[in-house]
């Protein structure tokens, strides 16, 4: 009897042993996976000429992403100048000024704001978002803007992402001691001096990881970015014209592009750029966060 | 004079932040709502797109509604199978704190943060390498790739808190570390329940990672090499037609879609406050 007791012990602790390694050995297939896919092209093109031509002409064979990589870099922009002061400040009040029982009503929705698939984003972008800017905001500034547009883009994005920064943001100022907190207004600063001198000054790195945590969600936003950004492959010139990013690129061409040469390769290509940059940005920040946490020895 | 000004500058300025994000969240609810609501009819979720559906005549989504609850729930369940023992064995098997628990943390906060459309590329790739076609096998494959991080971060949440007395008091009565994971996994039920639903929630809703890997039809599937109809997709490529019927329904999906995961969502709090609850 003790002895079977044992050997269930042993081989459930192999079997799961072996399951914890190719969960986290997922990561590397994937950037294997996708490198091996996008070989093709870098062995036809250099990497330099790609990333920095802007001529997307996949029956030409000609495939620069910069136009892409420019209308990535601008909404994510956009989405972060918006988001993030008002994340910052939210979060602020919700970990410093706000009661239990206030934060146990106004916690929720942005729970439930997190728990929206991206597509509804979308349509509530194309119904709300692209008229608005159409014609509320363009007509002051360009002739003609269909709405459909990089600040539209940035936008939906944002809200998308206030969630995200929140939840991060919350938890590292709950790593400050209080102790420091109480050092500061026992001398007499006010609260507000408080928060300004001793919390955010403690909270800078996780700042920075929420950051940049945010920014590699803005970078590979889909569908519901895809549905308000006008998708024309120029570079923007300013926020009212349309923007092309990346994630869009790969989801409108999956069906063709199993037809043209080089062309599967030069998208794969794309989703390995998002994978590399969103990688190393993810694990910078989560590392940040592990060592404000404590939890990295 | 001026400490206190400045002070009450900001503080109104956060309320005002604070309250903008769930008026978002209303205002996002109404449209939503009040789009979706006049074209909301028993035929969009009972019945499959009959001829012409794409030019505005009868039918309805059962066929993504299907597709999509197969592809979560497969997904889910295949995730559970692989998150569970991982989860387990960073917080049972593998001593506390270890090099490999602090490395399996990380990737799985790495892979959580990975886009569905790299997940959908990625996906793609092992689809091809194998000689799949899109299908709803291929689409749950990748789906449950990107829910295994989703329920690992959240139940290895519940496991790590978990009191180490309730471990040791198996120990001393000279429990194997099996029966330990047996006793810890009853005490962690609500929170296995939150992460379940939170996958759900998760897989549901997401497009990016079904448009390369499951199709689209019109049919509802009957073997897992069919290419299957999803509820994100439905009502994308519905939005996209210029005829107005068909874009009535893209909203009245969207509307389904919405109802869904709010549904999932009031559920997971449910299961979360009972475990705040059980907390020893």
């Amino acid at each position: 009897m003790k002895n079977i007791r044992l050997t269930i012990d042993k081989i459930t602790g192999n079997s799961f042993l072996v399951l914890t390694l190719l969960s986290t050995v997922t990561v590397v297939l994937i950037g294997v996976g996708l490198y091996y896919k996008s070989l093709p092209i870098l062995q036809n093109s250099s990497l330099s000429s790609l990333l920095l031509s802007a001529e997307w002409k996949p029956f030409k064979s000609s495939f620069g992403f910069l136009a892409y990589i420019a209308g990535t870099l601008w909404v994510t922009a956009i989405a972060i100048i918006i988001a993030l002061p008002i994340s910052l400040l939210t979060a602020i009040y919700l970990s410093e000024y706000a009661h239990v029982k206030v934060k146990k009503v106004l916690l929720p929705p942005i729970d439930l704001l997190s728990g929206i698939p991206p597509v509804i984003y979308g349509v509530w972008g194309v119904l709300v978002i692209v008229p608005f800017v159409q014609e509320k905001l363009a007509i002051h500034f360009v002739e003609f803007s269909s709405g459909y547009s990089t600040l539209a883009g940035g936008i939906v994005l944002a809200i998308m992402i206030i969630p995200l920064i929140i939840s991060i943001l919350l938890e590292v100022f709950n790593t400050v001691p209080d102790g420091l907190r109480e050092a500061s207004l026992s001398v007499g600063a006010t609260q507000w001096e408080t928060i300004k001198h001793v919390v955010l000054k403690k909270s800078l790195p996780g700042i920075l990881a929420a950051v940049v945590l945010a920014v590699s969600r803005a970078f590979g936003e889909t569908i519901a970015v895809l549905m308000v950004c006008g998708n024309i492959s120029e570079i923007p010139h300013s926020i009212f014209d349309p923007c092309y990013p990346l994630p869009a690129l790969i989801a409108n061409n999956y069906g063709e592009m199993l037809s043209v040469p080089m062309y599967e390769s030069a998208l794969m290509l794309a989703a390995f750029i998002l994978f590399v940059i969103i990688f190393l940005f993810n694990t910078i920040s989560r590392i940040i966060l592990y060592r404000l946490e404590g939890r990295m020895n | 004079m001026k400490r206190k000004l400045e002070e009450q500058f900001f503080k109104l300025l956060m309320i005002l932040c604070t309250l903008s994000i769930s008026g978002v969240l209303i205002m996002i609810l109404w449209t939503i709502t009040s789009k979706g609501a006049g074209s909301l009819t028993w035929d969009i979720v009972s019945k499959i797109p009959e001829g012409g559906f794409y030019i505005g005549k009868g039918g309805g989504i059962l066929n993504a509604i299907i597709g999509s609850i197969y592809i979560t729930i497969g997904a889910t369940v295949f995730g559970l199978l692989i998150s569970i023992p991982v989860v387990l064995y960073i917080n049972v098997y593998a001593k506390k704190n270890s090099w490999l628990a602090t490395t399996t943390r990380l990737t799985s906060d790495i892979l959580f943060g990975l886009p569905s459309i790299v997940y959908g590329a990625f996906g793609f790739t092992i689809m091809i390498y194998f000689g799949l076609k899109t299908s709803l096998l291929a689409g749950t494959i990748t789906v449950t790739l990107l829910v295994i991080p989703i329920l690992v971060r959240a139940m290895d949440e519940v496991f790590r808190v978990v009191p180490e007395d309730i471990g040791n008091a198996v120990y001393s009565l000279g429990g194997t570390r099996w029966e330990t994971s047996k006793i810890l996994i009853r005490q962690c039920v609500p929170g296995i329940i939150t992460a379940i639903l939170l996958s759900f929630g998760r897989a549901i809703g997401d497009a990016a990672c079904v448009l390369f890997t499951a199709g689209y039809t019109d049919s509802i599937p009957t073997s897992l090499d069919q290419p299957t109809a999803t509820l994100p997709l439905a009502i994308f490529f519905q939005l996209s037609s210029p005829i107005e019927e068909v874009q009535n329904r893209a909203y009245a999906a969207a509307l389904i879609l919405t109802i869904i995961v709010l549904v999932i969502s009031f559920t997971a709090k449910y299961f979360s406050k009972k475990l705040s609850k059980n907390k020893i």
